[in-house]
């Protein structure tokens, strides 16, 4: 008679307080000072950033806090061409892991002022901050290669 | 362990909503359940007992035997436990004040939850019958039963 | 069966609800203490399991973060449960029955308090029949503590006792003033949003009696569930948990302490009778799942108070019940015993 009834839609709409916990909030608490604060395992010396309060590798606290970059390298990037929904930049563009200088972990970012066919690994790079000072990762723009280095 | 001295600042916190549409296949059992609604039909399922499922799954909770056959229910029913939503929370099906129920429908063996609009917790009894108010414009869904309300209004 | 026990146990200090600390940072010394007790490092650990829900936290994959607290380098076997850390525990005893690993650690962690978790575990409902509705988790208890005092002796002033029995500051009569959350539970009968992580040591015969002076022996393990459906069981009862528990062998001997997951206090009735725990058993003697409830830790928390009480001394053989699903869904039951 009437069409079968094949799907359903099933909205889900929950809310959250997000907490950042304390070692994260002390990151993100740097940023808005433009530093990146990370945390230094006691015993394998790694240094985490943003810190987790833990060393994921020794299973201890991890106390000692630790400026980083804010100057990093390159390690793996990959170029997006598709574009999907929320994007926030214009495809095609760079997302590169970051190793700020002095960090043992890799902070992942967009890479600007090159076209996105020049990024590369082992790229240097600096950060770009937004002029609002915000605890949060937004407040770096981007990063953008160091004094030119396109090459 | 011993607590590490650090800034006395508060940890951040910031809203963060979880939201998603899914998007459901419901098979032919569901799905014809879901048709009898939009038809304004409550339908369950005939294990091979005999009992009657409502609302109707694939199989039988008792056996796992494979079950097809529907049959129709009828729009009224009995309620066999319930609570008091004095103060609906989102999303749920009424907006004022109601009960949550689980309703036996005539000619069901199983009791399926939804709500009673009740108006006031003493109209509430275990045992009361309850009948079937349908939505209007009816999309196959489940909230086109829009909730039961005691049978002795008219 | 190879002779496994609960050989140290750890819970953090507080479960109120803590903004301050997120899930790595609550986990983390919960773990060290627990690993300290058993005197063992993760390094000389076989084996590790957690329990999580990544919906208490909104966040996918929100478990493999935890994995921070634990420092599992060089890289260990392990694995997760998206459930109560008791059936991580179980999960950690099958792999100890059939593989030669000697010791696991298992924990568990959540907090409730991020979400509303009285609207997140709807998600845990019938995604096509009830889950559409959005009735929360104390509306759903209240259907089954209404067909519990409509089907058995049981009154609202035995729901009463049961909260009344963990607090001084007020008596049966007292609670009873009290208005209804969802009829017929007051807010004494439900449980506290609660923060929370425990983690548990597990080891194997000889190496159970090197480090701990008093294991905590499993002589029996098992859980069982029934239909999702609430109106295809009877609520007023638990056939699951009485099954689980004639099966791990809880009636051959007498128990002295029982640690039951009951949310909320008619599920104490209806546990209690369905496993058969007489006036002679010690219900709950930590408080249960009234005084803390953190989702997904609360089951193993029972595991370990339970064990805790033969690792002291206190107790020669305890019991110890885990639940997950709505009203009492799935059930498991751990039999202990001191030598």
């Amino acid at each position: 008679m009437s069409d079968p009834v094949l799907g359903v839609v099933s909205p889900v709409r929950l809310e959250y307080t997000f907490s950042a916990g304390r070692a994260q909030s002390r990151f993100l608490r740097g940023l808005m000072e433009r530093r990146f604060v990370g945390q230094r395992c006691g015993k394998c010396q790694g240094v985490y950033v943003p810190g987790r309060g833990s060393c994921a590798i020794c299973g201890i606290a991890t106390d000692e806090e630790v400026d980083v970059g804010p100057q990093g390298t390159v390690t793996m990037f990959c170029i997006v061409n598709v574009p999907f929904a929320g994007q926030q930049v214009e495809p095609p563009y760079a997302c590169a892991s970051i190793m700020l200088d002095g960090a043992d972990v890799a902070l992942f970012h967009l890479v600007q002022e090159i076209s996105a066919n020049e990024v590369r690994t082992g790229l240097r790079v600096e950060p770009v901050w937004e002029n609002e000072r915000r605890p949060s990762m937004e407040s770096v723009r981007y990063f953008r290669p160091v004094g030119g280095d396109h090459a | 362990m011993s607590e590490t001295p650090v800034a006395a600042e508060a940890a951040l916190t910031a809203p963060h909503v979880l939201e998603y549409a899914y998007t459901r296949s419901v098979g032919p059992v569901v799905g014809r359940f879901l048709a009898g609604l939009r038809a304004g039909k409550l339908l369950g399922i005939k294990t091979n007992a005999g009992r009657v499922i409502v609302p109707p799954l694939e199989y039988d909770p008792d056996t796992g035997d494979g079950l097809d056959e529907l049959v129709e229910v009828g729009q009224s029913g009995v309620v066999t436990t319930w609570t008091w939503a004095s103060e609906p929370r989102p999303h749920q099906p009424l907006d004022r004040p109601f009960a949550w129920a689980l309703i036996k429908l005539d000619g069901a063996d199983t009791a399926m939850l939804q709500a009673v609009d009740a108006s006031d917790e003493s109209r509430m009894a275990t045992g009361m019958r309850v009948r079937a108010r349908w939505r209007a414009e009816r999309k196959g869904d489940l909230s086109d039963l829009e909730c039961f309300e005691p049978e002795e209004e008219s | 069966m190879r002779e496994v026990a609960v050989v140290a146990f750890a819970q953090a200090p507080s479960f109120s609800p803590d903004a301050e600390r997120n899930e790595v940072e609550m986990l983390a010394p919960v773990v060290r203490e627990a690993l300290d007790r058993a005197g063992l490092s993760i390094q000389e650990i076989g084996f590790v399991m957690s329990g999580s829900c990544d919906y208490l936290a909104g966040q996918p994959f929100a478990f493999v973060t935890a994995l921070d607290a634990v420092g599992l380098w060089p890289p260990k076997q392990e694995s997760h449960v998206e459930q109560d850390g008791a059936w991580a525990l179980y999960e950690a005893w099958v792999r100890m029955q059939h593989d030669e690993i000697d010791s696991a650690l298992v924990y568990a962690f959540g907090k409730s308090s991020l979400g509303s978790i009285r609207d997140v575990l709807t998600l845990q409902l019938d995604p096509y029949y009830v889950a559409p509705l959005w009735p929360d988790t104390h509306a759903i208890a209240a259907l089954q503590a209404r067909a519990l005092l409509e089907g058995s002796d049981y009154t609202e002033r035995d729901m009463a006792a049961v909260a009344a029995r963990g607090r001084r500051d007020a008596t049966i009569d007292e609670l009873l003033t009290l208005p209804y959350v969802a009829s017929p539970l007051r807010e004494h009968d439900c449980p506290p949003v609660s923060d929370g992580a425990a983690a548990v040591v597990l080891a194997a015969g000889n190496l159970a009696r090197e480090i701990c002076e008093r294991p905590a022996w499993i002589r029996g393990i098992d859980h069982r569930i029934e239909p999702q459906g609430l109106g295809l069981r009877d609520l007023a009862r638990s056939t699951s948990a009485a099954l689980a528990a004639r099966h791990v062998g809880a009636g051959n001997g007498p128990i002295d302490v029982a640690e039951l997951h009951a949310s909320y206090t008619h599920q104490e009735l209806i546990l209690r009778e369905a496993m058969g725990l007489g006036a002679g058993v010690a219900i709950n003697p930590s408080g249960g799942a009234l005084a803390a409830d953190p989702v997904m830790v609360t089951g193993l928390i029972r595991i370990g108070e339970a064990a805790s009480r033969i690792m002291s001394g206190e107790a020669k053989r305890a019991l110890a019940h885990a639940s997950a699903g709505p009203c009492l869904q799935q059930n498991l039951v751990c039999v202990m015993e001191a030598a």
